[in-house]
């Protein structure tokens, strides 16, 4: 049965790997097998192009100068914002602020947002799958405010226990910062329960999309998340550029987070006015080519279709899925149907880190370690795992090259 | 596959899968705990010394084959030398997994080089030289009192 999935996946999705040229026949010294899109993604040629012809033919810095050059290059930049902004559904362009990654932002509301609203008698909702960039950055805020952070449980399987949430949730709970997906497991949240409820409460969410925006489609205005974050890397985009969409009215109650250049109104040597949502929020000459190329994956993935990812994706996960269980060698961890295309696992006797080296050796890239998310990793009662994610590149041939590399692991630690 | 037995030789793996002296030294006159923040793994050292002999050492805590090898070797190695030597063994050590200059050692037994050099694969592997790494510089701390926590990064 497998065989008869994997033959028909195979057929149809096989083109995709071909876009992206890392992963052809002749750039690694061996045939690579990427599982490691999770901590971030290959970029297709089209991408890497079109960051190449901006920097060769529409390059200037944005807002500034009067010269066409500039103005090419400040239309280009506007435009990716425009991407975006439609990508995720936001109510209007202004609601998207280009930051450096996902931890920037939240960190951003973090000091400005949070600095500005929360206090000692206020409380902060997250959860034990977190990444380390939804958690610190709360922690910083602890010490500024005095505000107080909670965690909701999770379950042994690693979803979240929605009971402990209604538990943990109160008046004083002023926001719920919780991911989309968890990095570490796959497991997604059951974010419209979370939001109506924490909104019936008057609390703020702030969605850590970096692992769900990649897997599914993503509209605000049905989520209606107050905040929304991801990385443009692991979205097939590049690095050092990411997204923070704030709904606007809550953007525009917002101080500034850094000052300089390019987010004021006017500045004397004694004081300064800001300039408007986003621009208030980015100071200084911004990672202009990488929007460009964010752009053009959002292009890439939308001409694709984000249902077919999410059906190759899914078919993946189920295929890898049984594969393991089938195998019989490795412990999975979260066995659930409805989850990301991200699978933890570990051996009984082998380190993680050792099944990574082994694994390597036979040109298959998976993460080994806690990803970020100790909390996850010690509710599990483990150091880390092995993880294996996917991404719309990857095909069952990637899965059953994963097997063999874990046989290999036994064979030597038998 | 050949690169990778180097990495993993019986020796290393007998010695992750069944360490030697791990367990805690009721007669420790210092300890030391490390912790590699990369893949959150820990390890303490103990160690009982007479004057500048180490009369005893042990470990534990939680790794992957090659830093539990390296741990379970390396306290092998240390028992019954002197503080002088250990250093000389330590130094020695370093550079066999991070400098890939076949290295001179003076006085040191060709016994214990040879015990040393199961794991001078590693050198192969830049991800993995902190793994075999973090009990020598632990070890390090503990001889100098210190405790402040030892870490990779
Ligand atoms: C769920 C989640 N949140 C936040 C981050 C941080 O993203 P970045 O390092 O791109 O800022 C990651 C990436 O590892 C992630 O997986």
């Amino acid at each position: 049965m497998a065989n008869e999935i994997s033959d028909q996946v195979n057929l149809r999705f096989n083109n995709w790997k071909s876009d992206f040229p890392l992963l052809s026949s002749n750039a690694t010294s061996k045939k690579l097998i990427y599982l490691d899109s999770a901590a971030s993604a290959q970029k297709p040629q089209i991408v890497i192009d079109s960051m190449k012809s901006f920097y060769e033919s529409e390059y200037a810095n944005i807002h500034r100068g009067v010269y066409e050059l500039s103005e090419k290059a400040t239309i280009a930049y506007e435009g990716a914002r425009k991407s975006v902004s439609e990508f995720i559904g936001a109510s209007k362009v202004e609601e998207i602020v280009f930051t450096k990654g996902a931890t920037e932002s939240i960190n951003l509301v973090a000091s400005s947002w949070g600095a500005q609203n929360l206090t000692s008698d206020d409380e902060i909702l997250i959860t034990t799958m977190e990444h380390h960039a939804n958690i610190v950055p709360w922690h910083l805020l602890h010490k500024r405010t005095g505000v107080k952070i909670k965690a909701v449980n999770i379950d042994e399987n690693g979803e979240l226990d929605i009971d402990h949430f209604h538990q943990l949730l109160t008046k004083k709970t002023k926001l719920v910062s919780i991911t989309q997906t968890s990095n570490a497991l796959g497991v997604n949240t059951p974010l419209s329960e979370i939001i109506d409820t924490a909104h019936s409460l008057n609390a703020l969410v702030l969605v850590d999309g970096c692992q769900g925006i990649v897997h599914k489609r993503v509209d605000l205005q049905q989520l209606d998340a107050d905040f929304y974050v991801f990385s443009g890397h692991k979205l097939y985009g590049p690095s050092g550029i990411g997204v923070l969409y704030g709904k606007y009215d809550i953007l525009e109650s917002m101080q500034p987070y850094q000052g300089g250049g390019d987010m004021i109104v006017t500045v004397t040597t004694n004081d300064s006015t800001y300039a408007k949502p986003p621009y208030r929020f980015e100071a200084g000459t911004p990672p202009i080519a990488s929007a460009v190329g964010l752009a053009q994956a959002i292009k890439y993935i939308s001409n694709i279709g984000m249902e077919f990812i999410a059906l190759h994706e899914h078919s993946l996960m189920k295929y890898a899925s049984k594969s393991l269980q089938d195998a019989n060698i490795v412990k999975l961890f979260s066995q659930i149907d409805d989850k990301a295309a991200i699978i933890s696992f570990n051996f009984d006797d082998v380190h993680p880190h050792d099944v990574g080296t082994i694994l390597d050796n036979e040109g298959i890239a998976v993460r080994a370690g806690h990803h970020c998310a100790q909390p996850t990793m010690s509710h599990f009662g483990v150091s880390g795992t092995v993880r294996a994610s996917f991404g719309l590149y990857n095909d069952f041939n990637d899965i059953d090259a994963l097997i063999s590399g874990l046989h290999k692991v036994k064979e030597i630690f038998k | 596959m050949s690169e990778l037995r180097d990495l993993y030789q019986e020796v290393i793996l007998d010695h992750g899968k069944s360490p030697r002296n791990f367990g805690k030294l009721e007669s420790k006159t210092a300890d030391a705990h490390g912790h590699n923040p990369l893949c959150g793994d820990t390890i303490t050292i103990y160690l009982e010394l007479d004057k500048d002999v180490i009369k005893d050492i042990s470990f534990e805590g939680r790794g992957c084959a090659i830093s539990l090898a390296s741990a379970s070797l390396m306290t092998g190695l240390l028992k019954g030398k002197n503080m002088d030597d250990a250093q000389v063994l330590f130094a020695h050590f370093h550079k066999l997994v991070s400098d890939s200059n076949k290295t001179m050692s003076v006085n040191i037994p060709t016994d214990d080089l040879q015990k040393l050099d199961v794991l001078a694969g590693v050198r192969d592997y830049p991800m993995r030289v902190k793994c075999a790494t973090l009990a020598w510089h632990t070890f390090n701390a503990a001889l100098q009192n210190n405790t402040e926590e030892v870490t990779t990064e």
